[in-house]
């Protein structure tokens, strides 16, 4: 099948290019390309696209049973009764407040391992560690909570290791007091997340020139100068667009962890705006309120994104769009 | 005076290098200990005697053995129908995506393919552009009424645009020659891609396949939502996570261990738990380190802008 490549090969089509002849016969001759990706065009247009019609239900007082447009349109009715609740705005302080500690612990652990896995010149010994590290980001957030359910019960390994230091003179509750649900999701995050992390940032350290590290050790710079005033600015582009990466997904932060690990003795610091979507939109069937919940979710992620990219941009680096 | 300050210099670097490595070396053996030790401590636990387990206190090791607990499990008919019904979606998932996914990615790896940009556009806006849980429930539950089905496995999860740039810049990658002899020859592009190229992409595809099933494995939510009803689908980690829920609200009550010690029962919840995680977990655990090689590989390919 010749597609529009056949323009170079002029003789094929009795001398007559085929330069002129417009967008619908290139099309024709590109029809097995067609089969190949307007298929998945219509797919994703279903799947990705189509439910953002759903949006408008958010204005309405809708049901289900009803069609679509019988439903009676209430404007802003629905967030406002969002803004007006406690349980709403203790689910955004939660959302941020959990994204944030991911943030810097995602940033600040891989990091620092990254930083001292580079430093290590026994190959071997080297992999195991990747290899041991990298373990947790395959298992599933089930199985996770299920370990740490286990490890940080009241007569778990945690409970028992801080007693023998003697930090905590009796049990700490940590599954089912409020307080520390935040820290224990940061925590998590790190032991599943840490050591996968670094990957990027080795594979930014691996493309970094010797020669400036010779230069370096000419000059009499030890190893921590090296890794402060050379490994450290060379991973700073990667740095960059992964944060901005993650600025973008910040409210993505939670999901699978907080509805697994919460209780309803910690609910009012475990709930994001997703477990509230869920509970409203599914268990109490209060649609409207829901889809209007996720808007705001989505609007306030989709500012963040352009404002981390504007931000970056005028710095002068790397961006993503 | 020169050389003795550089002489001096380069002995405290010497001296540096000398220690550094067992103080780095240290640090990684301590955080390996830390990552791998609340594994082994559930392995641990879900090996004890049920009732013993209650006390807290186990280690490394169990300190009762006994393998009640996984009897009790797989005494019970769901597991092996919750394993089945997991690998089955693990394997169609992974293949139809992987087909579907490089198909599209040699398409929009075209460039003289007049549809290219459009369509790489709005692949790519899905990746910021997300509706959000409740209008993707109500696509599913209502619109394609496909909840309580098999297919909610397969078909929301079909393409991942993220997955079709990676194989997109690695098909890019290849030399341009081989398409363009296989095109005076005669050939179609689905002919070309399915006979040249798809089998190039062989070590990409590897790594974007091990995602995928490790993903497929995994994953517990999409039970929950929409099949949380039809017991036949129920998935391994669906299990886990309904075991989740019953223990965290006895392991309250366990604080009161007595009544739990006195109960003449062997397993406890404390074990059944610790035993459908390392179940759910030993598939990927055993066979992790072999594909090791291969997501290195991939995400280098991917690179970090994707």
């Amino acid at each position: 099948m010749r597609t529009a490549k056949a323009t170079t090969y002029p003789e094929k089509n009795g001398g007559i290019t085929l330069q002129h002849k417009g967008f619908w016969y290139k099309l024709w001759q590109q029809k097995q390309l067609m089969w190949m990706s307007v298929p998945m065009l219509l797919y994703v247009f279903l799947f990705n696209y189509f439910p953002l019609w759903g949006w408008i239900t958010a204005f309405m007082d809708y049901n289900p049973s009803v069609p679509l447009f019988q439903n009676e349109w209430v404007g802003l009715k629905n967030f406002t009764w969002l803004f007006g609740r406690a349980e709403f705005l203790r689910s955004i302080r939660n959302t941020f407040a959990m994204a944030a500690i991911n943030l810097v612990f995602g940033f600040v652990f891989p990091i620092l391992l990254a930083l001292f896995l580079n430093e290590i010149k026994n190959m071997r010994f080297k992999r195991t560690v990747q290899t041991v590290t990298y373990l947790p980001h395959f298992l599933s957030w089930v199985i996770v909570v299920g370990i740490a359910q286990t490890i940080f019960a009241s007569d778990g390994a945690v409970n028992q290791m801080l007693m023998a230091l003697g930090i905590a003179d009796q049990p700490i509750f940590f599954l089912g007091e409020g307080k520390y649900f935040w820290w224990l999701v940061g925590v998590i995050n790190v032991w599943k997340e840490c050591g996968w992390n670094t990957i990027i940032y080795l594979s930014a350290m691996s493309s970094i020139d010797p020669a400036l590290y010779e230069a370096a050790e000419i000059d009499g710079a030890g190893r921590f100068k090296k890794m402060l005033n050379i490994t450290l600015p060379c991973i700073k582009s990667t740095f960059m667009v992964l944060l901005i990466m993650n600025i973008g997904h910040l409210m993505e932060a939670g999901f699978e962890i907080q509805y697994l690990m919460g209780q309803n003795m910690v609910m009012d610091w475990s709930q994001t705006i997703d477990i509230f979507a869920l509970k409203y939109g599914i268990t109490k069937g209060q649609y409207s309120r829901a889809i209007a919940a996720g808007i705001f979710k989505s609007v306030v992620s989709i500012t963040l994104m352009l404002a981390a990219n504007i931000t970056a941009k005028r710095f002068g680096e790397d961006t993503l769009l | 005076m020169k050389t003795a300050v550089s002489v001096k210099r380069e002995r405290s670097y010497h001296r540096k290098n000398s220690i550094f490595p067992i103080i780095n070396g240290t640090v990684m053996i301590i955080i390996m200990f830390f990552t791998l030790y609340p594994v082994i401590n559930t392995i641990a636990i879900s090996f004890n005697d049920g009732t013993d387990a209650v006390r807290g206190g186990i280690g490394l090791w169990p300190r009762v053995f006994s393998v009640k607990s996984y009897q009790t499990i797989f005494a019970d008919e769901s597991i092996y129908n919750a394993f089945f019904i997991t690998v089955a979606r693990t394997l169609i998932q992974t293949i139809l995506n992987i087909v579907v996914t490089s198909m599209l990615a040699y398409a929009l790896s075209r460039r003289e393919y007049v549809l290219r940009k459009f369509i790489t556009t709005v692949f790519v806006l899905t990746m910021y552009v997300n509706a959000g849980l409740i209008p993707n429930y109500l696509l599913i539950q209502r619109t394609l009424g496909i909840s309580k089905s098999f297919w909610v496995y397969i078909l929301p999860t079909m393409v991942s645009c993220f997955n079709m740039i990676v194989i997109r810049t690695f098909i890019m990658g290849l030399p341009e020659a081989l398409v363009e002899s296989a095109r005076i020859d005669g050939a179609g592009d689905l002919y070309l891609f399915w006979k040249i190229i798809f089998p190039l992409c062989m070590p990409v595809l590897a790594t974007v396949a091990l995602f995928v099933a490790v993903g497929a494995w995994n994953s517990w939510f999409d039970t929950h939502l929409y099949n949380a009803g039809k017991v036949k689908l129920h998935t391994l980690q669906y299990l886990l996570k309904m075991k989740l829920a019953t223990t965290t609200n006895s392991a309250n009550a366990a604080m009161t261990s007595a009544d739990a010690a006195a109960s003449t029962t062997m397993t406890t919840p404390v074990t059944i738990r610790a035993a459908i995680t390392v179940v759910s977990a030993a598939p990927i655990v055993v066979i992790y380190p072999f594909l090791q090689r291969y997501f290195v590989v991939g995400l280098n390919v991917g690179g970090v802008k994707g």
